[in-house]
């Protein structure tokens, strides 16, 4: 290896920290507005209405999840994965999709299904064991959660590629052309299935924009257990661009998502996008996250708080007052008493549902095992 | 018949001829895997295809299996009909989390809102001389899991009918081939409009009366060969091709065996907890009073495929499927 190549190995943009000097920043953690030369233009249309509405989804959805957390505390969820300390750049990639783009989400995007149109219930009923998915995908264009870990990287990329075969790639026309979007973690950026997508996706010239939310912690494990080098360079040896961004900077998560949405939809796809943020809360409710990090670093992280920079900026230039804010809160409190009523009285399925959509088509075992349930059943009311 | 055209076709060219109508009659029916663009597949089974359908309906894959399935179901999403191709059996592991994970339960987990309709075409079985992972038989992993069909071909025309129902069945269907009866010829009418059975049917393809042998794909030539040659001993052997996997189409099973009271089961898989053992349950569950004799299975060992030098003691022949039928009729 020549000496240069070695320098610039031992050199890279921090990993972790502040994001380093790479990273797109468009409203700081003070809730200054920053400029830069490629991405102001993607916010400067962006109206005090437009903010207002922003600042609106991630109040929501932040008591959506504090919501989830405290109904699987009171035993009404068997589990929820938080996603607390990530809503800029859940709401500000969500927010920069059209109507006709498609999402693959993790588990965990409950604020992207938000701003996506979703029911907010929709993302309970998994967790509250009432399906296992639950939703039809294309009424939202958002795909149903994925647990196995990036294997949706994959299904993202295999329908970019046909809405390539479908011609729906730079035509210049907005309402046909087309982009995918893929969520997924740091964790994930390890896995077989994120990394043979960037392979396929690369191969196939698919319209897709993998956005990785690197919340600094798989579970225990810190990012640099996953990668040497910042994530977002990964996508150099693949061979399509990578950009960080701050992920808890709504505007610039925006900008940078319209930005790589638009590349994607001219046939410049793949890209790889990095929202630099972090996993405030535990991985799940089923985990304990002061037995591996130290609390400093939440306190730090505290002060990097994607809601309360944009309420500041907000504030500041006078685009809201305290009585919008205000009404936010109630809204909020609103939102949260009709969630927790949809919640508790979330249907269950009656059991011999189980065998309806195991297959499209009529299958023996199903019929046969189902009407066998129901005689068992039946065996015990003739008894009675 | 007006329109019949009686041709002699091999296996492997009855599944070329099989794809091309399944791909004329619907443009979403696309192909992807390795190496089955200007290869033609390391088999040929797609030779042509890409030259007459192009680059975007034959698609030459990146080389990672769980990427062939996984961009499938994104592409089954997005409305087409897409038809993998592992190269073979023992490469077909690193899609296994894609095929049991997300194939197999996406109808299921979307309520029904959703369809995977997409074919996994896996060549398998052994007796070709093959490196380690070549000649494995996994079809019990797939027939295991709910959500899945998985079907296997015996014949040329089976082959040509059942992948053109295969491409057509809304559910995911893992269809196994038979490699090394690839290049076994039959006669069929290639113009004929329907096929002669169903996909999940199973086909009694021999009448007997003494003892029923159940097996699929490259075993069942075999099972016919031993059923010649007990008929000249004086034993009466009835043969089924069982063709589909899951759903079994045990019905077909029951009816012979309550005709003949003894069952032997083989496959080139493993005994321990193959389709045999499943099939030797479910019989002994529904013809306990009909049965002579317990329940044969004639499988591989319970050893990793061996060496291609040993194969040949590894792989039920004529003698072993006789020696079955012997045991079966020693009670």
């Amino acid at each position: 290896m020549s000496d240069k190549v070695v320098a610039e190995l031992q050199e890279p943009t921090p990993a972790v920290g502040d994001g380093g000097p790479d990273m797109i920043q468009l409203l700081t953690p003070e809730g200054q507005r920053v400029s830069h030369p490629d991405y102001d233009k993607y916010v400067a249309d962006l109206t005090p209405e437009d903010l207002r509405s922003f600042y609106r989804d991630l109040v929501l959805i932040r008591r959506l999840d504090a919501e989830g957390y405290a109904l699987q505390r009171q035993g009404e969820l068997g589990l929820w994965p938080s996603l607390l300390g990530q809503e800029a750049a859940q709401v500000g990639s969500g927010r920069a999709l059209r109507p006709h783009d498609f999402v693959f989400p993790t588990y965990r995007e409950h604020g992207v299904g938000f701003v996506r149109g979703m029911d907010p219930q929709s993302s309970l009923q998994l967790f509250r064991g009432v399906s296992q998915g639950g939703w039809d995908p294309q009424e939202n264009n958002f795909h149903l959660y994925t647990i196995v870990i990036g294997a949706q990287a994959l299904h993202a990329t295999g329908y970019a590629m046909g809405v390539r075969m479908d011609g729906n790639v730079g035509t210049g026309d907005p309402d046909r052309d087309t982009a995918v979007i893929c969520y997924f973690g740091d964790g994930a950026s390890s896995q077989g299935d994120v990394n043979e997508a960037f392979v396929y996706a690369a191969s196939f010239d698919a319209p897709v924009v993998f956005f990785c939310q690197n919340n600094q912690w798989a579970i225990s494990e810190p990012v640099e257990k996953q990668t040497r080098i910042p994530l977002f360079q990964r996508a150099r040896g693949f061979g399509f661009p990578g950009v960080r961004v701050d992920g808890n900077d709504i505007l610039a998560t925006y900008a940078v998502t319209q930005h790589c949405l638009d590349e994607a939809r001219n046939g410049n796809g793949p890209l790889l996008i990095e929202a630099y943020t972090y996993r405030m809360g535990a991985h799940t409710t089923a985990d304990d996250p002061t037995k591996y990090r130290v609390s400093a670093e939440v306190e730090e992280w505290k002060f990097r708080d994607p809601i309360l920079r944009l309420k500041t900026l907000l504030a500041h230039e006078g685009m809201a007052d305290e009585a919008f804010f205000t009404q936010i809160d109630e809204e909020a409190d609103q939102f949260a008493a009709e969630l927790r009523e949809g919640c508790v009285t979330m249907a269950t399925m009656p059991g011999e549902t189980m065998w309806d959509h195991v297959y499209a088509e009529d299958h023996p075992v199903m019929e046969a095992e189902r009407a066998a349930y129901l005689a068992y059943k039946a065996s015990f009311e003739e008894a009675n | 018949m007006a329109g019949q055209q009686l041709e002699k076709v091999t296996l492997g060219k009855s599944i070329t001829n099989g794809l091309r109508k399944a791909m004329e009659a619907d443009p979403k029916v696309v192909l992807i895997g390795e190496d089955i663009g200007k290869l033609g597949g390391v088999f040929r089974i797609t030779e042509g295809l890409q030259k007459d359908f192009g680059e975007d309906r034959v698609i030459d894959s990146p080389l990672a299996e769980s990427g062939i399935v996984g961009t499938a179901v994104g592409m089954a999403l997005r409305g087409y009909r897409p038809v993998c191709e592992i190269q073979f059996d023992g490469f077909v592991y690193p899609a296994f989390d894609q095929i049991v994970s997300q194939v197999a339960k996406m109808h299921a987990r979307a309520l029904g809102a959703v369809k995977i309709p997409m074919v996994i075409r896996i060549p398998f079985g052994g007796g070709i001389g093959s490196p380690e992972h070549h000649s494995e038989s996994p079809e019990a992993y797939f027939a295991h899991t709910a959500g899945l069909r998985v079907v296997a071909c015996s014949n040329p025309e089976d082959a040509h009918w059942m992948i053109q129902q295969a491409v057509a069945c809304d559910d995911p269907v893992i269809f196994f081939e038979p490699k090394r009866r690839y290049h076994d010829r039959a006669e069929y009418d290639t113009a004929a409009s329907s096929s002669p059975r169903g996909l999940f049917e199973a086909n009694v393809i021999r009448q007997g009366t003494d003892v029923t042998l159940v097996g699929y794909g490259p075993v069942v030539k075999t099972m016919l060969e031993s059923a010649a040659a007990a008929e000249a001993e004086g034993t009466s052997i009835e043969v089924i091709d069982l063709r589909s996997l899951s759903p079994l189409p045990i019905d077909t099973i029951v009816a012979s065996v309550r005709k003949t009271g003894r069952l032997v089961v083989v496959h080139e898989a493993s005994s321990f907890l193959g389709m045999a053992s499943e099939i030797s349950a479910q019989v002994t569950e529904q013809c306990f009073y009909e049965l002579e004799a317990p329940v044969i299975r004639v499988g591989g060992a319970n050893i990793p495929y061996p060496p291609s030098r040993m194969e040949e003691e590894f792989l039920p022949d004529l003698d072993r499927i006789l020696d079955g039928v012997d045991r079966a009729l020693a009670y």
